[in-house]
């Protein structure tokens, strides 16, 4: 005998209605017969039979309101059990037991925030080696070309990238070197080039995907967070998603509103996702061999007024910057100014007019913000007691606003002042030059918040 | 433009090209059916006694589509649909208990209870997927297709969604890429009336779905998806066409869904008695049936073997689901990234 229960047809209800019986005392009951047909003030589902027998009871009538989820509501016999039709008696409505009430929750300790952090890599050691002066853009075609010798999974997709060598010029030469089949220019059509390199790295290729612009990559959000950064974790680890995603980002020059914002901090907020926004050239090659050696999704922001600056570069092509380390750009006293992407620019400019004024600013690189090198920026804390954050982007829910919470809560009492966020203007960005001078954070406004963290 | 239409399109439901096969391999085609319905019926039943949570899709009408088409690959080709993605998963080989004790969210689960119904993957057997965004695993089930193309292995991806995902940008951004580049894809439209509640009338302003990869050079019919045979049949010329360098190739399989759309369907957007009709005219197992007994290809004993020995196959794949353990605490934190190996 089996007994037949009232099934929920959402995860929230408690009761419905039994809007109508489809099988009588004394039917024959095959899986996948149509039973009765249960009713809510939202849905009405068919209810099929799963097991097979005779149905020998009915316990609850048509039309009865108000039956609790999981109260039995007929009986099946099975083949040779006695079939004992009884007339149908009414239940009467129960308290309904909610059948998805989440288990009590243990008392644990308050929870971690993140992930227990993986033991950070060691920082790459200081380059003695022979060096080359390179520009950015010269660096990561470097890169990209180094990785596609050494593996010949990887390859390069995206607008322009192949015959007309990149819209910025960074992948001067890769045609010729790799041929169409491993440089492949697109149709703009950045939402399935963006889901078509996730594919084929589920597959276990090394896409590196070119945006022409961080801009246009918004049309292809949704495979970057939905489809590249879950897929790992929603597959119990069996999938990978080795991805790059590279191109500029934030403000190039005059371009207006749709042309220029930084998208550090809407990916740095994805778990799963690898953020990575360099400045010097060395690091441009050294972190993008890292990103496409990686097997995670990396999300790689360059910046177009970067691709020109020339820096020296260690020549070694095993040269490998590891991601999740900050780089001490000039060690200081007074006060930690945190940047990134071409923000170290603007704050070294602001730590030299601040070295004349008596005040010794740290600078520090990020390079990494997904996974973002807490480590360094409390340590550096903890010596000048004193924070200004540097981004592009704006000031609400940034990467400004993360470290400062952060350090709130590793160097608290380490703090002789609350720390301070240069960011851009809360505004689009606009197209004048005055405004748009005024929007992106300049030397002056870092001057101004280190002295007022330092009450000067 | 280099592409122009190589074939003209042609819908031929009603002039299904059936393909041949042995008895013992309609036996097949009933069993692996009814593997898929029976587990369904039994993950709406669990579903309705709280065991199952959250969204839960079931493909109980829609059977022969994926049957007939993974009758018709070869081991190696790759698999990838939306999220009414359970019988695409058995069809696959997947194990029924590793299935089931996913949905109920367990540590045995496919994705160890972190993805549930809409997010399972076996990369042993070449399944991508078990997506939840309406139109992602397009461009995806592309990417599965460009891979096979780079490394000329021969192999073609088949991806699968619905006529409502037809409405989405990225489809046509797919099949622009997939024509251009002849990428070895057979997207397989399952086109089952609707999406959720909206009908394609009142969806979709062209209601030829196949006719809509037309414009790129890529071939295309409509099929009767409620006849495994006609499924098989397409699917097997599909598929050699891909493999051949051809390039991509559209398959609108015209199925019905007999359930809601998810577990929790007001039913209001279409009557009864269509359901039923579909359920009593064209049900995809019982034409299978009917083919066995009147050819003599099988007697209701042998039928009967077959159903008591799928019905023990989900007793225990629904045992197992909800015996095993959930997840340990632990499992939360793991699996969100990959280790860099040195
Ligand atoms: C981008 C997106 N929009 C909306 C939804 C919500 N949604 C889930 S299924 C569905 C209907 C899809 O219909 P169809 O593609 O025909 O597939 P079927 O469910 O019929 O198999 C909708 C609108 C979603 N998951 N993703
Ligand atoms: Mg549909």
């Amino acid at each position: 005998m089996v007994d037949i229960l009232m099934p929920a047809l959402s995860p929230t209800m408690t009761e419905g209605k039994l809007a109508k019986w489809h099988k009588q005392v004394g039917d024959a009951i095959k899986a996948g017969d149509v039973l009765a047909e249960i009713e809510t003030d939202k849905a009405t589902m068919e209810f099929e039979a799963v097991d097979e027998g005779t149905l020998s009871e009915i316990l609850v009538p048509e039309g009865s309101e108000h039956i609790a989820v999981n109260a039995p509501i007929a009986r099946i016999a099975g083949e040779g059990e006695p079939a004992k039709p009884a007339a149908a008696k009414p239940v009467a409505p129960q308290p309904a037991a909610n059948p998805a009430a989440p288990p009590p929750a243990p008392k644990a300790p308050p929870q971690a925030a993140s992930a227990p952090l993986a033991p950070r890599l060691a920082a790459e050691s200081e380059w003695t080696g022979p060096s080359t002066t390179l520009t950015v853009r010269d660096a990561l075609r470097d890169a990209m070309a180094e990785e596609m010798r050494r593996d010949g999974d990887v390859f390069l997709i995206g607008e322009e990238v192949a015959e007309y060598q990149g819209a910025y010029k960074v992948s001067q030469g890769l045609l010729a070197e790799f041929g169409a089949r491993r440089v492949i220019d697109t149709p703009i059509s950045e939402h399935a080039f963006a889901g078509l390199g996730v594919g084929a790295a589920m597959a276990g290729l090394r896409p590196i995907v070119e945006f022409m612009t961080w801009n246009f990559a918004m049309q292809a959000v949704d495979q970057l967070v939905n489809s590249a950064a879950k897929t790992r974790y929603m597959s119990g680890g069996q999938m990978s998603c080795p991805i790059v995603f590279r191109g500029p980002n934030g403000a190039a020059a005059r371009v207006a509103a749709q042309h220029s914002q930084d998208y550090a901090s809407w990916y740095a907020h994805v778990p799963g996702l690898k953020v990575i926004a360099p400045y010097t050239a060395a690091d441009h090659k050294g972190l993008l061999k890292a990103a496409i050696r990686d097997p995670n999704p990396v999300i790689f922001l360059e910046n177009e007024i970067l691709y020109g600056a020339s820096f020296p570069v260690p020549s070694d092509p095993d040269y490998i910057v590891p991601i999740g380390r900050a780089r001490i750009v000039r060690p200081g006293e007074h006060v930690t100014i945190t940047a990134y992407s071409r923000m170290v620019e603007v704050a070294e400019r602001a730590a030299d007019a601040l070295a004349g004024e008596g005040i010794s600013a740290e600078v520090i690189d990020l390079r990494t913000l997904r996974p973002l090198d807490i480590e360094t920026i409390v340590d550096s804390v903890k010596k000048t007691n004193r924070l200004v954050s540097v981004e592009e982007g704006w000031a609400f829910a940034g990467i400004g606003a993360e470290i400062a919470a952060q350090i709130m809560e590793h160097a608290f009492d380490w703090l002789d002042a609350p720390p301070a966020r240069v960011a851009g203007k809360d505004v689009p960005m606009p197209y004048a030059a005055n405004l748009e001078h005024l929007a992106l954070p300049q030397p002056d406004d870092i001057v101004a918040a280190a002295k007022a963290v330092g009450y000067r | 433009m280099a592409v122009a239409a190589k074939r003209k399109p042609k819908s031929r439901p009603d002039e299904p090209v059936e393909a041949e096969v042995s008895a013992e391999k309609l036996l097949d085609l009933y069993r692996a059916m009814l593997l898929i319905r029976r587990f369904e019926e039994k993950a709406g039943q669990m579903y309705g006694m709280g065991l199952i949570g959250g969204f839960c899709h079931l493909y109980i009408g829609e059977e022969a589509v994926v049957t007939g088409a993974m009758a018709a690959v070869e081991p190696g080709d790759t698999v990838i649909t939306a999220y009414r993605d359970h019988g695409h998963m058995l069809a696959c080989g997947m194990d029924p208990k590793g299935v089931m004790a996913e949905l109920t969210g367990r540590r045995t689960g496919y994705s160890h209870g972190k993805g549930g119904s809409m997010h399972m993957f076996s990369r042993e057997k070449n399944f991508f997927g078990g997506h939840g965004i309406v139109g992602a695993c397009v461009p995806l089930g592309t990417g599965l297709g460009f891979a096979h193309h780079y490394r000329d292995n021969k192999r073609v991806s088949l991806t699968f969604f619905g006529d409502g995902a037809m409405n989405q940008g990225q489809v046509y951004e797919s099949f622009n890429m997939a024509a251009l580049w002849k990428l070895p894809v057979v997207y397989i439209i399952e086109n089952n009336r609707y999406g959720m509640g909206t009908s394609i009338a009142r969806s979709s302003a062209s209601p030829n779905l196949f006719g809509r990869a037309a414009p790129f050079g890529i071939p295309g019919h409509q099929i009767d998806g409620m006849n495994v045979l006609a499924v098989i049949a397409a699917v097997q010329e599909a598929v050699e066409y891909a493999r051949s360098g051809k390039g991509p190739y559209v398959l609108e399989m015209l199925t019905y869904r007999y359930r809601g759309h998810s577990m929790s369907d007001p039913a209001k957007y279409r009557s009864k008695d269509e359901v039923s009709r579909m359920r009593q005219e064209h049900d995809p197992i019982d034409q299978v049936r009917k083919r066995l007994i009147d050819g003599g290809l099988a007697d209701e004993n042998r039928l009967k073997e077959i159903d008591n020995a799928v019905k023990a196959q989900i007793t225990e794949a629904a045992d197992f689901a909800q015996q095993s353990p959930e997840p340990d605490p632990s499992e939360l934190w793991t699996d969100v990234y990959g280790e860099v190996s040195a």
